[in-house]
This record gives C-alpha cells, sequence and structure tokens, in this order.
C-alpha cells in the first residue's frame, strides 16, 4: 500500500472519529432531553419524592442539590482564590512550594469515592453529625478545592505585570495591590471558571452518597430557621441531592415510575450543566469583548 | 505652588516637599512603620489557605490509612489472602472469606480496556482537531467535549442501564450485566480527558517539525505517524494513564452496568465487580467497626494507594520527555 | 526654597546582581534637586537596573541584590530598615509602557489617595484637578473623568499616569524611557511636560533616544555594560565628550 492510499485512509479514519464522537454526544443529550422533557413538569420539580409509590417528585432533591452546591461555594471560593493568591503572588520557588502543588495534584486526582469515604470517616463519624448537608459541603469542597486554586492562579497570573508594577510604584502595599488592582482584573476569569466548577458539583453523587446521605427529612419550606429541625436550610440534616436521587431510585428498584423519575431528574440534570456552561461561556464573551473594546 | 493643608500627616506618611517637617528617618525606615500590618495579615490569610491545602491532603492519607489498615491490624485478616484469594464471602458466620481479587481484577479489568477504546478516539480527535481541521475542528469538538465533561456519572449509569444492557442481552449476549457494559460506559466518560490532554500535546508542538517534515516530501499521515505522534508520545502517554486513573477511581456510572457478582468474569459478556463497585454497594448497610466494613476500608485504602501510583507514574513518563 | 545645588540623591559604589550576574559595577553619581539627569546607553547596559533599584523596585525580583548605597537625605535607601511602601511615595516611577489601571480617569489617580486616607470627595476633585493640569491633560479629560481610562490615546495614557505619579506629590520621579512607545507627537507632549516638572520635582530620566536627552535634561550619564561610563553637563557630552566610548555611541558608531 502506497503511501498516498495509507494517507487517504487515515484521513477516513479520523473523521470518522470525530463524527463518532460528536455522535455520541449528540445522542446521548438527545436520548436524555427527548426522553426526561416530558416528565420535567412544575408538579414534577415541586412535589416530594417517594420511595415506593410512583408520582414522585423531585422537589426536596433539587432544593437539596441547589442548597449544597452554594454552601459548598461559600466555603471554597475564598479557600481556593486565597490558595491560588498565594501561589501566584507570594510563593517562592522552593520545597514547601513543591510540597503544594503536589499536594493539590494528589486532591485533584482523588477518586471521587474515595474523597466521600474520607468524608465519612471525617464529617460523619468522627465529628458524630451523621449525614448532613455541611459533611457533604465539606466533602464538595475537598472536590473542588484544587480545581478552584488552579483557576484562580492561573486568572491572576494572567493579569499583566505593568499593572501590579504600576500600583506598586505609587507606594501601595502588595497586599493592597492584590485586593484592589489584581483581583478586580482576574475576577471574570476566576468567576468562569467558578461557574464551570458549579456545574461538575451539581452533579456529583458519589462523594455525597455517605456524607449528606441518601435520605431527606420532611421538611417544612416556610420554615426559614436554620437551627429548626424541619428547615430546608438547617445544614445539619441529611439531603439527598438529585444526582443520589437518580442512583438510589436505581438501584434500590422499589417505584415502579423508576424510569420515569430518572429521566425527568436526569433531564434536569443536564439542563442544569448546560446553562452552567453556556453561561460561563457568556461571561467569557462578554469579558473578552469588554477588554479589547476599550483600547 | 498651592499647597493645602492636608490631613496627611497620619501614620509618618507625607506629601510635598514642602510638609517636610516629619525627618526623613521617621517617614521611610520600617520602625517610623506604616500601614505594613495589614500587609502581614494578608500574608497569613492567603499563607493559611496554602497550609489547609497541605493539611487535608495529609489529614486523607493518614486518615484512610489508618481507617484501612483496621482489617489487618484488628482483625486480622492476612494481606495474602486479602489480595490473591478469589473467595470474597464475609457475611458466612463459620468460615468468613475475605478475598478481593475477583474485585482488584475487575478494576484493571474495566480500566485496560476502556483505555485500550479509548486512547485511540481521543487521540484520533485529538489529530483529527490539530490536523485535519484546524481552522474548524476545535470549534465543533471542543464544545463537544466539554459537555461530555459536564454529563453526570449518575446519568452515564443510568443511561447505561437502561438502553446499553438491554441491548447487550438482546443483541450480544448474556446478562447484559457486563464487563463489556462497564467498558463502554468508561470509555465514553473517560475520552474527554484524554482528548482533551491530547489535544494540548498536538498543538503544543513546534511548527518546524511538520514543515521539516513536509519539506522533504512525507504525506499528511506520514508526517502524523512518523514525526509528531513520537514527538508528543510522553504527553500523549500521559493523557492515556490520566484517562485510565479516572476509569479506575469511577464507581457509581460503573456500578450500575457491571453486574456486581463475586468471581472473576470469564469473558466480556460475564457481570464483574470492581473495588470501587463493592464499596458503593455495601458500605451503606455494613455496621461501621465490623469486620466487614473494615474490609471495605482497606479496599478504600487500596484506591488511594493506586492513585498515588498513577501519580508517580505520570511524573516518570513526563521527566523522561526531558532527556 | 534656597540653594539651587542640592545633592538629593547621592549614589556611592553601587552594584547590582541579578544572582551570580553582575549587572551594575560600582556606580557613584550625585543628582541635584530639581535637575532633570537623563541616562543614555544601549541595551542591557544597565541603566533602567539603576533606575529601578532606587525606588526598590527590583526587590520583586527572586534572587536580585543590590550592594553599596544611595543616600537620600542622609538615609541610605538600600537597607533593609527601609520602609519601601513610603519610599515609593516619595520616589515615583512612569513605565515605558503606559500602565493605566482599568479604571475611570478619575479613579486612576484616586486610588492611591483612598489607599493614604484621603476620602473626603472636595479633597479628591481638588487634588485629581491638579495633578492633572501639572500633567497637561486637563483640559482633555475634564469633561470625562469617569469614562475608562484606557479609552485614552497612548500619550494621553502616559500623561495619566506621570498626573496619578504627581498626585502623590514626590520629591523624585524616575521615568523610565516614558515616550518609547509613543508616536512622536505625543512624544514631544511628554518632553514638554517633563521640562515643566523639573521646576516642582527632581527628574531621573532613561532614554534611548538622544536627541531627547540632549533637548531636556541638564546633566547626562553614559551607561556601557554596567559601568558608568562618563557623567557631566549634557550640553558638554553630547559636543566634547571627555571618554572615547562617549563619543563613539553619540556618534551612533555603535549601540
Amino acid at each position: 500500500m502506497n503511501s498516498k492510499t495509507a494517507d487517504r485512509i487515515a484521513t477516513v479514519v479520523l473523521v470518522v472519529i470525530a463524527a463518532v464522537i460528536v455522535s455520541i454526544l449528540v445522542g446521548l443529550f438527545a436520548y436524555i432531553l427527548f426522553n426526561g422533557l416530558r416528565y420535567v413538569s412544575f408538579d414534577f420539580l415541586t412535589s416530594p419524592s417517594s420511595n415506593v409509590r410512583a408520582g414522585g417528585g423531585v422537589r426536596d432533591q433539587l432544593f437539596n442539590s441547589l442548597y449544597i452546591l452554594v454552601i459548598t461555594m461559600i466555603i471554597s471560593l475564598p479557600l481556593g482564590i486565597g490558595g491560588g493568591i498565594f501561589m501566584a503572588e507570594y510563593a517562592r520557588p522552593g520545597k514547601v512550594t513543591d510540597i503544594i502543588r503536589s499536594c493539590i495534584e494528589v486532591l485533584s486526582s482523588l477518586p471521587s469515592i474515595v474523597i466521600g469515604m474520607f468524608g465519612l470517616l471525617m464529617f460523619v463519624n468522627l465529628t458524630g453529625w451523621g449525614y448532613t448537608i455541611l459533611g457533604g459541603a465539606l466533602a464538595l469542597t475537598v472536590f473542588n478545592l484544587p480545581v478552584l486554586v488552579r483557576v484562580s492562579e492561573d486568572a491572576i497570573r494572567t493579569v499583566p505585570r505593568e499593572l501590579k508594577e504600576g500600583s506598586l510604584a505609587l507606594g501601595i502595599t502588595h497586599w493592597h495591590t492584590i485586593k484592589t488592582v489584581i483581583l478586580p482584573s482576574a475576577f471574570p476569569s476566576i468567576l468562569t471558571g467558578a461557574i464551570l466548577a458549579s456545574g461538575r458539583v451539581f452533579g456529583e453523587a458519589a462523594a455525597l452518597l455517605f456524607t449528606a446521605g441518601l435520605s431527606t427529612p420532611r421538611l417544612n419550606y416556610l420554615d426559614w430557621n436554620p437551627f429548626s429541625d424541619r428547615s430546608p436550610l438547617n445544614i445539619f440534616r441529611p439531603a439527598e441531592t438529585l444526582a443520589v436521587h437518580i442512583w438510589s431510585v436505581n438501584t434500590q428498584g422499589l417505584i415502579p415510575d423508576i424510569e420515569q423519575v430518572s429521566n425527568g431528574a436526569s433531564a434536569v440534570l443536564i439542563l442544569a450543566v448546560l446553562i452552567f456552561n453556556l453561561l460561563a461561556r457568556w461571561i467569557g464573551t462578554l469579558i473578552h469583548k469588554k477588554i479589547t473594546a476599550t483600547k | 505652588m498651592h499647597e493645602k493643608h492636608l490631613p496627611c500627616f497620619r501614620k509618618g506618611v507625607i506629601f510635598g516637599m514642602e510638609e517636610k517637617t516629619i525627618p526623613a528617618k521617621q517617614r521611610l525606615l520600617k520602625s517610623g512603620k506604616t500601614g505594613l500590618g495589614n500587609e502581614f495579615r494578608g500574608k497569613i490569610l492567603v499563607t493559611l489557605c496554602a497550609i489547609i491545602m497541605i493539611a487535608v491532603t495529609i489529614s486523607i492519607t493518614i486518615f484512610l490509612g489508618v481507617k484501612g489498615l483496621q482489617s489487618f491490624i484488628k482483625n486480622g485478616i492476612s494481606l495474602t489472602e486479602f489480595l490473591t484469594s478469589t473467595d470474597w464471602n464475609p457475611t458466612d458466620k463459620a468460615n468468613p472469606k475475605f478475598g478481593v481479587l475477583p474485585f482488584i481484577f475487575g478494576s484493571f479489568a474495566v480500566t485496560f480496556l476502556s483505555a485500550l477504546v479509548s486512547a485511540p478516539l481521543g487521540i484520533g480527535a485529538a489529530i483529527f482537531m490539530t490536523e485535519i481541521a484546524p481552522s474548524w475542528g476545535k470549534k465543533v469538538i471542543q464544545p463537544v467535549i466539554e459537555l461530555l465533561v459536564g454529563i453526570p456519572s449518575v446519568v452515564y449509569g443510568f443511561i447505561g442501564l437502561t438502553v446499553l444492557v438491554p441491548f447487550i442481552r438482546d443483541h450480544i449476549g448474556g446478562l447484559g450485566f457486563s464487563l463489556l457494559a462497564g467498558t463502554v460506559v468508561l470509555s465514553i466518560m473517560i475520552l474527554p480527558t484524554i482528548t482533551s490532554i491530547a489535544t494540548d500535546a498536538m498543538s503544543s508542538l513546534p511548527k518546524n517539525l511538520r514543515e521539516g517534515s513536509y519539506a522533504l516530501g512525507a504525506t499528511r499521515w506520514q508526517t502524523i505517524r512518523k514525526v509528531l505522534i513520537p514527538a508528543a508520545l510522553p504527553t500523549l502517554l500521559t493523557a492515556v494513564i490520566l484517562g485510565m486513573a479516572r476509569a479506575f477511581g469511577e464507581a457509581l456510572a460503573v456500578q450500575m452496568v457491571i453486574g456486581n457478582v463475586k468471581v472473576i468474569p470469564s469473558s466480556l459478556l460475564d457481570a464483574a465487580a470492581t473495588l470501587t463497585t463493592i464499596i458503593t454497594l455495601n458500605m451503606g448497610h455494613t455496621t461501621y467497626g465490623s469486620v466487614e466494613n473494615n474490609t471495605l476500608w482497606s479496599m478504600g485504602l487500596i484506591l488511594l494507594i493506586m492513585s498515588f501510583i498513577f501519580i508517580i507514574l505520570i511524573r516518570y513518563v513526563s521527566s523522561r520527555r526531558k532527556m | 526654597m534656597n540653594t539651587l545645588t542640592t545633592t538629593i540623591l547621592d549614589v556611592k559604589n553601587l552594584e547590582f546582581f541579578y544572582g551570580e550576574k553582575r549587572a551594575v559595577n560600582g556606580i557613584s553619581m550625585q543628582m541635584e534637586k530639581n535637575s532633570i539627569t537623563a541616562l543614555i546607553g544601549p541595551s542591557g547596559c544597565g541603566k533602567s537596573t539603576f533606575l529601578r533599584t532606587v525606588n526598590r523596585m527590583n526587590d520583586l525580583i527572586p534572587g536580585a541584590r543590590a550592594e553599596g548605597e544611595i543616600l537620600y537625605e542622609g538615609i541610605n535607601l538600600l537597607s533593609d530598615d527601609i520602609n519601601v511602601v513610603a519610599l515609593r511615595k516619595e520616589i515615583g516611577m512612569v513605565f515605558q509602557k503606559p500602565n493605566p489601571f482599568p479604571k475611570s480617569i478619575y479613579d486612576n489617580i484616586t486610588h492611591a489617595l483612598k489607599y493614604n486616607r484621603i476620602r473626603r470627595k472636595a479633597e479628591l476633585d481638588q487634588i485629581v484637578e491638579e495633578s492633572l493640569t501639572k500633567a497637561a491633560l486637563w483640559e482633555e479629560v475634564k469633561d470625562r473623568l469617569h469614562k475608562s481610562a484606557l479609552s485614552l490615546s497612548g500619550g494621553q495614557q502616559q500623561r495619566l499616569c506621570i498626573a496619578r505619579t504627581i498626585a502623590m506629590k514626590p520629591t523624585v520621579m524616575l521615568l523610565d524611557e516614558p515616550s518609547s512607545a509613543l508616536d512622536p507627537i505625543s512624544n514631544a507632549k511628554v518632553e514638554e511636560l517633563i521640562l515643566d516638572l523639573k521646576n516642582d520635582y527632581t527628574i531621573i530620566i532613561v532614554t534611548h533616544n538622544m536627541s531627547q536627552a540632549s533637548r531636556i535634561s541638564d546633566k547626562t550619564a553614559f551607561f556601557f555594560s554596567g559601568d558608568l561610563i562618563e557623567y557631566d553637563v549634557t550640553e558638554k557630552i553630547f559636543t566634547a565628550p571627555s571618554n572615547q566610548k562617549t563619543e563613539e555611541y553619540i556618534s551612533g558608531r555603535f549601540g
């Protein structure tokens, strides 16, 4: 076989590969949305779930997913940005910095089930809290932190040196320069990264199985007191999220309409991920326009 | 010149030559001091954040390590039996057996098989984006990859359960719940990882590599095969290893389609189990502190150790490229 | 304001190292108050390094260190005991590439003022107007103070950078090739501005442009490979230099 034929065959193969990948995605999305969207009604989103009967909705699970996301971000964003600031502005080349980088590398490659087990050990058993939203959020923070640190560090490093030097040359301290010049400049990129990270957190299940648990107590949505037992805002209660619900419904197999519920819940999850993705992209383009337009 | 009396003598800061009533020593020396307290506080704050990273990593290693060793230390299970026996029957009151080899086998099997499938696909996609259609390839495939990453693993598992498993059962054979199902699901899941790193690898190759090869009259495929891929090999290998690490640690998606039986599968169509799936299934209904529970933690420790091994492997591969 | 020739900066045997590499070799010179000193020389001769040592900007570079003394009002600026933040208020710097903050024109100037606890609007307004006037920019921007600084032209941005340094009321201003990134017309405007500023500030300017140096400076220092080859009254340097190398550089035979 001469080289020209080989070249042509190779090209065809590569195009086919690309096409296959695209069609896998399209197929997956089409399947989920087509099958699932018809079950996603207002009723579905606002009815409580059922463990044994048909017709359950995902109200509590949806709320739990959102709430855990918020709590996770509240904890992990400051830590992540702080870590990013350290790595970009204060870390000096040397052993300590290398150790921190290795730790970030280790944390980001841990399987989420292992993180879940750690969460079970620390935030469920050792602390004696049992299954809680806080426990789940802390486990998800471990999951989220390396990403946020990397995103923040990259964003801060991209800020042009001249900006930093200009501020320092005016007699302003390093820290104040970071707060008032560097961070605001890096903020859009950090935001984009955080939104993408949110998408991953929203769909995470393995880390929550043994930390936030598989059940939700009966909630009174009118009770806004975070210390009350029936309040949805109480972070010391167990909370099954949307993703976990899909798993448990399929593994426990008790309700008769497993497929409907799972399909509907999957559709909701996918839509949420899509929205997060699009939001991040949109903000990214917005910033890009803003920066290039004013020059 | 027009100097008003501005309230700027606070904290030893002065403006202007006219107001130089504060001697230079006080203005400029640290002992004279200005608002450096803030600077110190800020630095401490972010250093703390960085240290938390180290603290978390260390505590994960220690806690999971100690807990994972309980089955050997406290319950007296033999390490060799644990790792090499294929008998898994922890609930047998008379003669409990704790061999996890089937699960280790399952984990490695799905990992290697899915890497086998995804590596050519992922690298092929990367080559497509950088060599075949450099102008529009990325714009089409990149978002596709990003969206594939975004799909939660439970959804993959669910689709595998409702579409793939029946398909295998009806058209290929066996129960449907099989090594094959697990492999297919994992292959799709690790595809984005492999593709994005492979794309980085291919696009960071210097241009003159290609130009030199074309100048010698090579076809595009010859260039790719003989020049580009060898040049990018370390990073491509890293991509595949990272994909494998991801596959090894995946739990829920695999658990929903693989069947979860405790014997070593003899064919692709047989059901199997992996370390992650057994943990997922059994952690919930074993009592904390019991022997069976402790063995699950030991399996978790194996997962942790494998993570470290993958990282070491990647570092080794990356360092070889520097030669 | 008394005598015309008071030494404001006294550099004694300054040496500068990037790690092991010595970039500045034992420079000694004195700068007088309210004078404009130009530093000229080919690329890499150490003039920018020297300039950035005066306001300790080189502290940012890991592995860099300076030896010797730079005396300012009797204090050695290179000592470890110096509060560099306070130092940089008195010795300001304008960079080669205009680097306004991505904020409004107004906020660019008040950024440092607010850091120094000046908060009252009346005061801020006044200082903004003063600084922009001194920088010959007020008339052009007074109606759009709250527009982004990035909407200004290159020359205007540079004058804005000069204005915000002026707002700190420094004693000395260090200019690192301030107009090399600008078009000729903006260049001329900036030069005119610098000549004006001499009345209130002592200026040290690094420049690649020899005609610029001969136009605006009182004294000129010629650097080469980290050495100070010649330092004298500008007219003398450009018409009758004592050193052979100086003469060769001036006549364009190298650099």
